[in-house]
């Protein structure tokens, strides 16, 4: 324990020690990723107006129709989705507020949803958001994800959380997203990139850049998440319905 | 998210009384709910079902630990802290969430039950600073208290990243903010969204990045607000008027009333040496539960601004100040050279002036002959179109603890949010818990229910009382004229400026008809639908005592005019020849018109009897001394009718006590309410709906507020910094809401 804690605490003493202090009466402060109150911007502030347009007002009011009449609150999560595909892949302030006009709840409510959820992007995205795995799995999967983000780090020249010059890419490192099969993995939109290298990421990074859409799904040229090394089992044909009944049953 | 127990504080109560309430429950439709026994520690205890198995652990005398649960609000159930072993259960259970069960047996003082605690609290301080010496909540923060119990007395846990760090938010002149120390225990949330209607404030983010906050920049708009100081079981939140002004155990504590409304409040005046240092909600279910409003809360710092403190004589345009005997010399010369005879002579109380004074006040002005005693209202000159003589017809019958029960309330040219916040809060929580519908004949406010807006003049309340259908509306189903009718238990209530206006009388009458028409809702023994809301704290008591004008007293013109805590005087009302004297606490706008100002004491200073909107009467206790020469109101005008040579026959406070008994039992059965029977309130209500013939017909003159800023409405709040700032923040909207990095610079970085 106390080689433990004196480890601990060298750690502690080279890592974080700012010039001056003794780590005996402060310790450093853990400030959150990203900010979780309202600061008004020039391109995020309540007076930029949004509404629903047409199309999606009615898919908003199917949304709506879904839930009890006295529920509308419960169609918040899908609306907020809506807008933020709405307005160019974030949810601004204004978003939150048409949102919440519309289900006719306090503004609040929908701003703890939208800050609770990690989806919603509370700041301005490109249109090619890159959202790398870097959970367990995906580190551990293929090349390892580890890999993937240094290629595209050094390809587009950002760190996760940054977005590229140009304003086409925007890049961050994301938790779990359930293609643990297909490791390594990223998501572009609404795509799965799946079985990552690093040459097959550079190979999709470009072909987004020229705006192209590159096919979505496992990058090595398998099926989905089928045994790369080809199929081992239920190779035959399928048997129809009844083929191995009784007769009077075929 | 948040689950909802009905079983509060009342249980406790019950159980502490040992049986139910006597003979209402027979009557009424409130549900009962079978009592369960279960076991706490091996002792048996009997709760009503869906009780909180905190609450049944309370009930045993066993207390439990708690940061987030708060039995006049919501449950959440997020702060761990109350977590008691169960028989048979695999793992500790948080009381708080849980329901109490019949035969359980419940153990809140096994090892089990320790280690848990100590392992709630090892993580609510690994985040929290160790500021106790420089946070405002020491020596009564919940936190610090109970990690004498339960805390480490060193850290297990070093996070090379360090503590959560998140920035203050400014809520406005009230609240100041130290977020680093929020355990999120979300009180103040539920409090605000349940109880005061500020659904701005709320949590933003999750897990260890969760805040409090209201996510834009915003103040917190409420005339509650401070109550989350109290609420706050930490030092997250503040006094920002109290900031770093004295420690809990400096203070001396003195149980009073409020009196800035008419609602009576319980309070509990915190004071130093002669300083009012801060005041504090004092629980009282039957009226203001565990809440105060802002201006209760706040005004005392104009205990301290603008005081009289010495008898001043006015000598050509300015004032000096003279010797008690000098000033009483003066009055008497006054009263004898100005040639005042009978109702010549005219008194007029304000809004604070307690009920020995104004008893007082009215023997010595009888005894000069005069019946010219007024009140410091419009058109207070004139005998109350309620009259005196019948008590529920200028009181809130309803009575403040069963607002709740209506199931449809028509305010009548009031705000009550303005007039009686606590009772609004009421209202707040019959329309989030019982569905009650309201509607308003007045003027709009910014409300904390919704209410249907059904008219706005005097001919509205004959029109929509008498079932037609008022201008642009009838249409839909949530009309409130269909509600009305179709109500069980509704509630009328009359703004005091109502009554006080030209058509007060026009309007009681349709009123009172309206009530008499439909006597089985309104007028049964359980439930009386026609409430009068005063404003003024001491109005009530005026009119137990009669202090009000004969029909002819008024005609005269006086010449001698003696201000009882008169500030909201209209300056026509005073003859510009006349000889004033002005007694009271602060050179406000009555003492301007004063030929001699006599010192009194304000509230905090004396102990006198203030009777609210419902009637009860209640005993405010002496928590500082009067500052200076002043003196305690009555004592003033005994002493100055001996000077004047007409002596009142009382010359202690017990007499005087027994003079008010004689007036009024009611003045001096402290903390009851009287309910008259119900042939008397019908006799009043008769008597209210025949009016003198001379009446007019309701106008189409709108209904107006009659208060305007809320924080800024009596001598007081006038003279308070805080209230100046709070009416500049919250009524004017001036507010500048300072930047973080302003806020950052002024903090040190501690722990």
């Amino acid at each position: 324990m106390s080689v433990a804690r004196s480890l601990l605490s060298s750690v502690r003493t080279a890592v974080v020690r700012p010039a001056g202090r003794r780590a005996f009466t402060s310790s450093s402060s853990r400030l959150s990723e990203s900010l979780f109150v309202h600061r008004d911007t020039d391109y995020n502030n309540p007076n930029i107006s949004f509404e629903f347009d047409a199309a999606n007002m009615k898919r908003a009011q199917e949304i709506i129709a879904r839930y009890p009449p006295q529920y509308k609150k419960a169609a918040v999560m899908p609306l907020l989705d809506l807008g933020q595909r709405q307005n160019k892949g974030w949810t601004s302030i204004s978003v939150m507020n048409a949102v919440a006009k519309l289900l006719e709840m306090p503004k609040m409510r929908v701003y703890e949803v939208a800050t609770f959820y990690t989806m919603y992007n509370r700041e301005p995205v490109a249109p090619n958001f890159l959202q790398l795995c870097t959970t367990t799995p995906c580190q551990l999967g293929g090349c390892g994800s580890t890999k993937i983000l240094e290629t595209i780090s050094t390809h587009l020249g950002i760190e996760p959380g940054q977005s590229t010059k140009d304003g086409k890419f925007t890049f961050i490192e994301v938790e779990c997203l359930g293609a643990c099969s297909n490791a390594p993995m990223m998501q572009v939109g609404d795509d799965f990139y799946e079985d990552l290298t690093p040459e097959t990421t550079i190979k999709i990074l470009d072909a987004l850049a020229k705006g192209e859409k590159p096919k979505p799904g496992p990058q090595s040229g398998r099926m989905t998440s089928e045994n790369s090394a080809g199929l081992t089992t239920l190779t035959g044909k399928p048997y129809g319905p009844g083929e191995f009944c009784q007769p009077e049953f075929q | 998210m948040l689950r909802r127990f009905t079983a509060g504080r009342s249980i406790a109560r019950r159980l502490a009384q040992g049986q139910a309430q006597p003979a209402r429950l027979f009557s009424t439709s409130q549900p009962r709910k079978a009592d369960i026994t279960l076991t706490v520690d091996g002792k048996e205890v009997t709760v009503p079902q869906g009780t909180a198995l905190i609450q049944a652990c309370e009930a045993a005398g066993a207390a439990v630990p708690r940061f987030c649960y708060h039995d006049r609000l919501a449950i959440a159930g997020n702060c761990r802290m109350c977590l008691v072993e169960v028989e048979r259960s695999p793992k500790p259970v948080a009381s708080c969430a849980m329901p109490a069960m019949p035969g359980s047996k419940v153990f809140t003082n096994t090892p089990l039950v320790h280690k848990a605690r100590e392992g709630v609290m090892e993580f609510l301080l690994a985040n929290h600073p160790l500021d106790c010496p420089i946070c405002d909540q020491g020596g009564e923060c919940d936190l610090q208290d109970q990690s004498m119990r339960y805390g480490s007395d060193r850290t297990r846990f070093h996070e090379i990243t360090g503590k959560r760090a998140v920035e203050n938010k400014d809520l406005g002149p009230i609240v100041k903010t130290s977020m680093n120390r929020c355990i999120q225990c979300t009180r103040c949330v539920r409090f605000a969204n349940d109880v005061a209607g500020v659904e701005e404030l709320g949590t933003t983010g999750r897990g260890n990045d969760l805040q409090i906050g209201m996510y834009i920049e915003k103040t917190m708009d409420s005339e509650m607000s401070g109550n989350i100081i109290d609420l706050c079981p930490v030092g997250a939140l503040t006094s920002k008027p109290y900031a770093f002004q004295a420690r809990p155990w400096e203070l001396k504590k003195t149980e009073s009333i409020d009196v800035l409304d008419a609602v009576g409040s319980n309070i509990r005046v915190d004071s130093r040496g002669v300083q009012v240092m801060r005041i504090q909600p004092k629980i009282n279910d039957e009226i203001n539960e565990e809440w105060i409003n802002d201006k209760t809360r706040y005004a005392y710092d104009g205990l301290k601004y603008q005081r009289l403190t010495t008898p001043l004589v006015r000598e050509g345009d300015r004032f000096v100040p003279a010797s008690w005997e000098h000033a009483m010399d003066t009055i008497r010369h006054g009263l004898q050279s100005s040639g005042a005879k009978g109702d010549e002579i005219k008194a007029v109380a304000g809004h604070t002036a307690d009920t020995e004074s104004l008893v007082a006040l009215k023997d010595f002005i009888n005894r000069l002959g005069s019946e010219n005693l007024t009140l410091d209202q419009s058109l207070g000159d004139a005998p109350p179109v309620t009259g005196v003589d019948v008590r529920s017809n200028y009181l809130f019958n309803t009575g403040i603890e069963n607002v709740g029960e209506a199931d449809a309330v028509l305010l009548i040219g009031t705000n009550p949010r303005h007039e009686a916040a606590i009772i609004n809060t009421r209202f707040r929580k019959s329309y989030l818990q019982t569905g009650a519908e309201f509607g308003l004949i007045g003027e709009d406010f910014d409300s904390v229910f919704e209410y249907d807006h059904v008219g706005t003049s005097p001919s509205d309340v004959e029109a929509f009382l008498s079932g037609k259908a008022v201008k642009g509306k009838g249409k839909g189903e949530n009309d409130f004229a269909r509600i009305w009718k179709e109500a069980k238990k509704p509630l009328i209530v009359v703004g005091s400026a109502v009554v006080e206006g030209k058509d007060g009388a026009a309007v009681l009458k349709a009123i009172s008809k309206h009530v008499l028409a439909n006597e089985k809702k309104f007028v049964t023994p359980e439930w009386n639908g026609f409430s009068i809301l005063q404003r003024a704290a001491s109005r009530a008591a005026a009119y137990d005592a009669g202090f009000t004008p004969s029909p002819t007293s008024t005609n005269t013109t006086p010449k001698f005019v003696y201000l009882l805590n008169a500030d909201e005087i209209d300056p026509s009302t005073i003859p510009e020849n006349a000889f004033v004297v002005y007694q009271g606490h602060h050179g406000d706008l009555g003492a301007q018109f004063a030929d001699v100002c006599l010192p009194g004491a304000a509230y905090t200073e004396k102990s006198s009897t203030w009777v609210n909107t419902e009637g009860r009467s209640q005993l405010g206790r002496v928590a500082v001394v009067p500052p200076g020469a002043s003196r305690e109101d009555w004592k003033i005008i005994r002493a100055l009718s001996e000077i004047v040579g007409s002596p009142i026959p009382y010359d202690d406070i017990i007499q005087l006590r027994q003079r008010m008994w004689d007036i009024s039992p009611t003045l001096v059965r402290y903390d009851v309410i009287e309910k008259p029977s119900l042939e008397f309130i019908k006799l009043g209500l008769q008597l209210l709906s025949t009016p003198p013939s001379t009446t007019k017909a309701a106008s189409t003159t709108p209904f107006k507020k009659p208060i305007n800023d809320f924080y800024r409405t009596d001598a007081i709040s006038r003279a308070s910094v805080t209230m100046a700032a709070c009416s500049k923040a919250f009524t004017k909207k001036e507010y500048d809401i300072a930047s973080v990095d302003e806020a950052g610079s002024a903090q040190a970085s501690y722990a």
